[in-house]
This record gives structure tokens, C-alpha cells and sequence, in this order.
């Protein structure tokens, strides 16, 4: 067997692979912290995405699947690993592509071009739903008549919506996301720094809404970002796109810590992730009751959904309309005080839409 | 020595015309007898980075969040910041910082 002789510092791909005993090592698992090859890489990755399908029964044969496309790397891969998987192991799911088209000239019109690169890549059909169609206002529309605070308010609330009333016109059973664990484990600190003890709760489930129309799960709950970068390395997706209006800081920050501590303890993402799944909520703690906005229909714990609230503020010309933590706009306004004091809670979480990724 | 540096996931947009790809010859750093990742980062720093350094270094390392590979190999593997360089090799960096 041949032997390294030198006892220099590792150059670079010395070691061999864990796994296969055979290759040079290439990669350092984050979750493992095991060194292995890219062509065991590849298998352990898809894998274990196989794996948390199977152990979530997060599908069932014959359901038509929406994959919320940004066009950034997470839901690339996803739609990928997710076409593979489905090919490999006869899972029997009709795929699609869901994209939003919030309208930001020269941000989102480039991310959709990659989803459309991946329309015929994948052979996944591709549907568009854009803010303009649905709501008759741009982001860039709202940014001239708002200005740059609270932009990704809007463009949050506006998003999760959208993503379901794509799904809806797709006639899908279910909406994939590209979500990390890192971003979960960004989310269960966000949520802990601002008291919002309903997103806590639920903000660890592989699968979220199944009490609502459309159930959307995260096949990527467990995979780490540093994996889901390297994975697609030699692909053309390397140019990521930033949003040219907001930086959103606040999860700037927790994402920072993130990368912090994973820097010093790898574990700690899944770590957090496990926290986040075991808390148990105080029975005394007010939760909000889920209802229905009485002027659209969507799900919402007030009588008017934030969107249509945001809508009307835009529409009325009030921009200001159901932003910030106070607001009692919209359903307060109209009455029904009791019900909006006794949650206050909801109201300010609700105004943080993660930046970037769809969904928050 | 002769490097080629390659920059993606947003760090690109922190230097000149957000190039991705830059071919550069690196001098030999001052008291070291082989050039490092150390010493490749603080010329990258003073030499290519014209806006927002913080985005890319943290201390005297790259930023948490930002993935290195050395001729395709993750540098935990090769010694990070003690990896020691040779000519023509090819140096990745990636930030997973923008979002997804």
C-alpha cells in the first residue's frame, strides 16, 4: 500500500475517502465531520434526502408536487435531487416548477431566466405567477411609491401568498421548498429573539400546513448549505443574485451567528434544529386561531389577511397601512378590537418576510 | 507564482467590474518560505476586494459562511489557513451568505 512519507501539513487531497477507502478525500461533512470523496459525496447527499422523504412519508405515489423555484441555489438543487430521486426510486410524483415574479427589474428577471434554463434541463413544466397578475402592483411599483423601508414587508407577505396561488392554478397536492438547515436554524433563533412563540413552534416541521388547502415540506430540513454549494460546483448556477432593495439585517445577523458557531461546532445547526423541535409551549401562552380573511379567503388569524391589508394601504394610497408593530390597521380598524389585543404578537412577526429564499 | 482565483455566490460583486475568474501572480510573502492561504488571503484583501472587505474577511480568516476549496478540495482538508500553495494551483471561494 502506498504510504504518504511526508510529514508536511495535508496538501491538498492526501487523504482518502472514509467511505470508499479508495479516492482522495475532498470535501469535510459539516454534519459528520467525516472526509470523503465527491463521487461518495454525491451518493451520501442524495441519500440521505432519499432517506428523510421515505422517513417523513413526506409524499404519497401519484401526487402532483410544486417546487417553489427561485432560481438560486437551494431550489435548484432541490428540483434536481427531487427529479433524480423521483426517476430513481419510482416515487411516482408528477413535478413542477413555481416561480414568483415580484417584478424587481434586473433581480428577479435574471433568477427566472435560471428556472427557465431548468424547465428544460429537469423536463419539469414551469409556472409563473407574478405580483402584477395577481395583485396589479410590482415591486418595483411599490418601492416608488413606498420608498425602501418595509419594501421586504410587502414582498414577504406577497410571496407566501403567491406560492399558494400558484399551487392552487397548478391544481398540485403539495409545495416542496428549498429551505437548509442552516436557514431553519437561523429561523428558530429569529423567532426566539422575537417572541414568536406560534413560529417557534411550528417553524421545525418538516411539513407545515396540513390542516391548510396546500402542505409544504422541506426535504432539505437536515441537508447543510455548505453541501448544497458544493454539490452542484461544476454546474453553471454558481452566479447568485441579490435583491437590489433591502438586506433585510436583522436575519442578516442571526445568519452571521450561524456561521459563527458552525464555524467552531458544526453540530450546532442541527443542534439548534433539535432545540427548536423540542420545545414545549406553556399551555397558558395565546396562540393565534387560525380563520380565513374575509375578503380573499386565505388563511389568516385576523379578519382580513395581511396582504389584503398591505393591498389596501397601496391602493388607498396609505402605503403605511398594517406596517409596524403597533399597526391595528386594517381588520382593527374595522372593529373587532378584542380579537386583535389578544395578539399582539402576530402583528409584528408577521411583518418579516425572509429575504431571498421563497416562503419565510 | 501563478494562481487562479476564482470568486462566486455574491463575492464577485465586491471587486472590479464583479469579475469571477482573476489569473494573478502572487509574490512570495514577506518571512515565509512557502506561500499559504494566510498570506493568499491578505493579498487578495489589499489587491482585489474594492468594496465591503468585511463580506470577505473576518479577522484573519475568510468570513464564517464562506466556502474555500483549493484545486476543488475543501481547504478543512488541506490545513485552512496553513495550507501551503503551489504554483498553478486553483483557489475557490464561495459565500453562502446571499441567500437562496
Amino acid at each position: 500500500m502506498p504510504v504518504q512519507s511526508t510529514a508536511a501539513p495535508a496538501r491538498a487531497g492526501s487523504r482518502l475517502c472514509v467511505r470508499c477507502g479508495e479516492r482522495k478525500a475532498a470535501l469535510k461533512r459539516p454534519k459528520t465531520l467525516e472526509q470523503i470523496c465527491r463521487e461518495c459525496f454525491y451518493i451520501v447527499f442524495e441519500d440521505e434526502i432519499h432517506r428523510t422523504i421515505v422517513d417523513n412519508n413526506l409524499f404519497k405515489a401519484g401526487e402532483r408536487v410544486a417546487i417553489g423555484a427561485s432560481g438560486g441555489k437551494d431550489s435548484t438543487v432541490l428540483a434536481y435531487v427531487l427529479s433524480e430521486l423521483n426517476k430513481r426510486h419510482n416515487y411516482g410524483l408528477d413535478l413542477f416548477l413555481l416561480s414568483i415574479d415580484e417584478g424587481i427589474t434586473g433581480y428577479r428577471d435574471d433568477s427566472l431566466e435560471t428556472v427557465k434554463r431548468n424547465e428544460i434541463q429537469y423536463g419539469l413544466p414551469l409556472k409563473i405567477v407574478s405580483y402584477k397578475d395577481l395583485y396589479d402592483w410590482t415591486m418595483d411599483d411599490i418601492v416608488k411609491a413606498i420608498g425602501l423601508k418595509n419594501n421586504c414587508t410587502f414582498c414577504g407577505v406577497f410571496r407566501r401568498q403567491a406560492l399558494d396561488r400558484g399551487a392552487a392554478l397548478l391544481k398540485v397536492d403539495k409545495i416542496v421548498t428549498g429551505h437548509n438547515a442552516d436557514d431553519i436554524a437561523e429561523t428558530v433563533l429569529l423567532n426566539i429573539l422575537r417572541g414568536d412563540i406560534a413560529r417557534l413552534s411550528r417553524c421545525t416541521f418538516i411539513t407545515t400546513g396540513e390542516d391548510g388547502p396546500i402542505p409544504r415540506c422541506k426535504p432539505f430540513k437536515y441537508t447543510y448549505e455548505k453541501e448544497i454549494v458544493i454539490y452542484p460546483l461544476h454546474d453553471i448556477f454558481q452566479s447568485i443574485l441579490r435583491c437590489i432593495y433591502s438586506p433585510n439585517a436583522y436575519r442578516g445577523f442571526a445568519r452571521e451567528f450561524i456561521k459563527d458557531l458552525e464555524r467552531m461546532r458544526p453540530r450546532a445547526i442541527l443542534d439548534i434544529i433539535t432545540s427548536g423541535e423540542n420545545f414545549r409551549i406553556s399551555t397558558t401562552t395565546r396562540m393565534p386561531e387560525q380563520g380565513t380573511c374575509e375578503r380573499c379567503g386565505y388563511i389568516s388569524s385576523q379578519k382580513l389577511c395581511k396582504a389584503c391589508v398591505l393591498l389596501e394601504g397601496l391602493n388607498r394610497g396609505l402605503p403605511k397601512l398594517g406596517i409596524g408593530r403597533t399597526a391595528k390597521s386594517g381588520a382593527g380598524a374595522d372593529g373587532n378590537g378584542e380579537r386583535q389585543g389578544k395578539r399582539p404578537e402576530r402583528n409584528r412577526s408577521s411583518l418579516h418576510g425572509k429575504h431571498g429564499n421563497l416562503d419565510f | 507564482m501563478h494562481l487562479t482565483l476564482e470568486f462566486g455566490g455574491g463575492l464577485e460583486l465586491l471587486l472590479e467590474k464583479s469579475t469571477k475568474v482573476h489569473k494573478v501572480d502572487v509574490p512570495p510573502m514577506d518571512g515565509e518560505v512557502k506561500a499559504t492561504m494566510k498570506g493568499l488571503l491578505s493579498w487578495v484583501k489589499s489587491n482585489l476586494i474594492k468594496e465591503r472587505p468585511e463580506m470577505f474577511i473576518k479577522g484573519d480568516s475568510v468570513r464564517p459562511g464562506v466556502l474555500v476549496l483549493i484545486n476543488d478540495c475543501d481547504w478543512e482538508l488541506c490545513g485552512g489557513l496553513d495550507a501551503e500553495l503551489e504554483d498553478k494551483d486553483v483557489v475557490v471561494f464561495i459565500s453562502t451568505l446571499h441567500g437562496g
